[in-house]
């Protein structure tokens, strides 16, 4: 096995041994999912929601949720840490190179968004008869963009601190204002066309965006992936140009 | 002996200061060379700029023949390194850390057999953040051998061992040199130092201030050093004075101390001797690495 299949194996095992990781990658948005659906009525199409079923949509946002815990709060913390503690540092003193370690953690990350993102679509349909996201493609392209952008903004907040503290702050800076935006705490359908506006031009704006739409079988807007993968671009860039490999 | 270390006129600055001001030296193969200084004179920036985690700003370094500022990847499968203040991933497993690093080197060590040799055998299936403190230190040394390297860089290597451990590390250490490994040390405890290294550099403020083998700072160090007993018969004290070597005598209560320099002591008890006045609790004081120290630097450790 080369360097990155051993730290990409040795990384999910860490990840699968963080149970506050494993419940709110996988335990929440079932959670929510299941709690939503026991709501009556939820599983008919709702006025305020564009007409998508309420469990469709509450799916939807499930998986947004993912997105924004792992990219905003897991990442820039993790990172950060590795990054203080001197673990990326170790690193940097054997054939291996301490971006490997990044990779693989990035990997293994975007591995458990999609399989979250798989449990969601799964459980909803089991408890729930929601039917799978009728665009599939789009579903998958819209979730991987999600995937790529947050996690290319997290990178950025730790590419842009110098403590672990400092970067893991940023991410919860960046979470709640993100999670607002984009619709998770009070549908977009009930904003003011301004804050509207404004949430689509978030990364996670336009993944809630592009997985609802896509989960009712509509084409996406071009314009939510362009965002996505603007974002993705544009933060990754900057994290490879700015990150730190040691502590100050 | 061939040179496995060459540094000549190292420099590495921080905003124009230099921390690294110049140094020159060579490590033979299969050496222990020790760096030993107070914090802050310099130590770990320059063995950083030998294995290339920091690039130097002057002057020229090679390690097996590498330079470690343009070659530092085919350097890296050759030595081993312990960093002072690194740690692992929390959770990360004794066993696995040990696995996951042999795999990365093209012809790794036994782990199993590191395990044992260092002691972690029972910690096996422990994770990094439930290990004590000399438990991770034992764990780093190992990881710094797994590779099978040809030069392996401690920085402090004892730290936060106790005493008992210590000097199974020191013997360990030596059987790893006998080996054929070639060692660099840094320190700032005079005992490992004078025990370890076959030679050491003194750095201060970034320079060397004196590089032999501890043997020979002890001696160019020259200095005065002590010799105290209590006389078991009458004896004038002020007789022995007029020895050679010795400049001072004095005498508190029943005890005798004599100071001079070279081979007094050998006089001081020729001449109880020949008077017949044995010498009880006989020590001589000061003929260590930690005097020499002072003399050749001015200061002592501490400060």
């Amino acid at each position: 096995m080369t360097g990155f299949g051993r730290l990409a194996f040795v990384e999910s095992k860490l990840f699968l041994r963080e149970k506050a990781a494993l419940l709110g990658v996988f335990g929440l948005p079932v959670a929510l999912v299941i709690g939503f659906g026991l709501i009556p009525g939820f599983g008919d199409p709702q006025k305020g929601l564009s007409n998508q079923i309420g469990t469709e949509y509450i799916a939807s946002v499930s998986v947004a949720i993912v997105l924004a815990t792992l990219g905003l709060t897991g990442v820039p913390m993790v990172i950060g840490q590795y990054r203080e503690r001197g673990v990326l540092r170790r690193l940097g003193v054997t054939p291996v190179r301490p971006l490997t370690l990044l990779a693989a953690d990035v990997t293994v990350w975007a591995a458990s968004a999609i399989i979250s993102a798989a449990l969601v679509v799964a459980v909803a349909r089991v408890a729930y008869h929601v039917p799978a996201p009728h665009a599939t493609g789009w579903f998958i392209v819209s979730v991987v963009l999600g995937i790529a952008s947050l996690l290319a903004v997290g990178l950025l907040s730790a590419a842009v601190s110098s403590t672990a503290r400092g970067a893991a702050g940023i991410g919860w800076l960046l979470f709640f204002p993100n999670m607002f935006l984009a619709g998770v705490y009070l549908p977009s359908e009930e904003m003011s066309s301004t804050m509207r506006q404004i949430g689509n031009f978030t990364p996670l704006g336009s993944a809630l965006h592009a997985v609802r739409d896509s989960w009712m079988g509509i084409d996406p807007r071009p314009e939510y992936l362009g965002i996505m993968a603007a974002w993705a671009l544009v933060a990754g860039a900057l994290a490879a140009r700015f990150f730190r490999w040691d502590k100050a | 002996m061939t040179a496995v270390i060459e540094v000549s006129g190292l420099t590495k600055r921080y905003g124009g200061q230099a921390a690294v001001d110049g140094i020159s030296f060579h490590v033979d193969q299969g050496e222990i060379f020790g760096i030993l200084g107070p914090n802050g004179a310099g130590k770990t920036t320059a063995v950083e700029c030998l294995e290339g985690l920091r690039r130097r700003d002057g002057g020229e370094v090679r390690i097996l023949g590498l330079d470690p500022k343009t070659d530092v990847h085919r350097l890296y499968q050759r030595i081993g390194v312990q960093l002072q203040e690194s740690q692992l991933q929390d959770k990360l497993k004794v066993r696995e850390a040990l696995e996951l690093y042999a795999s990365f080197y093209p012809d790794p060590a036994d782990w199993r057999e590191l395990l044992e040799r260092w002691g972690l055998a029972a910690k096996a299936g422990t994770r990094f953040g439930k290990l004590s403190g000399g438990q991770k230190q034992r764990l780093f040394i190992a990881l710094a051998l797994v590779g099978n390297p040809e030069v392996v860089f401690l920085d402090e290597l004892t730290a936060g061992l106790d005493p008992g451990a210590r000097r199974a590390t020191w013997d360990l250490i030596s059987k790893v040199r006998a080996g054929g490994v070639t060692v660099v040390l840094v320190s700032h405890f005079m005992d490992e130092v004078e025990e370890l290294c076959d030679r050491v550099a003194i750095l201060e403020r970034g320079r060397i201030a004196a590089l032999d083998t501890p043997a020979g700072l002890v001696d160019s160090a020259g200095g005065e050093y002590r010799m105290r007993f209590r006389p078991m018969a009458p004896l004038d004290e002020q007789s022995l004075g007029v020895l050679p070597g010795v400049t001072t005598v004095s005498r508190r209560g029943e005890q005798v101390t004599v100071t001079g320099t070279g081979d007094f002591p050998a006089a001081v008890t020729a001449e109880l001797a020949r008077r017949q006045v044995l010498a009880a609790d006989l020590r001589i004081e000061g003929r260590s690495l930690d005097s020499a120290y002072v003399a050749l630097t001015g200061r002592s450790m501490d400060t």
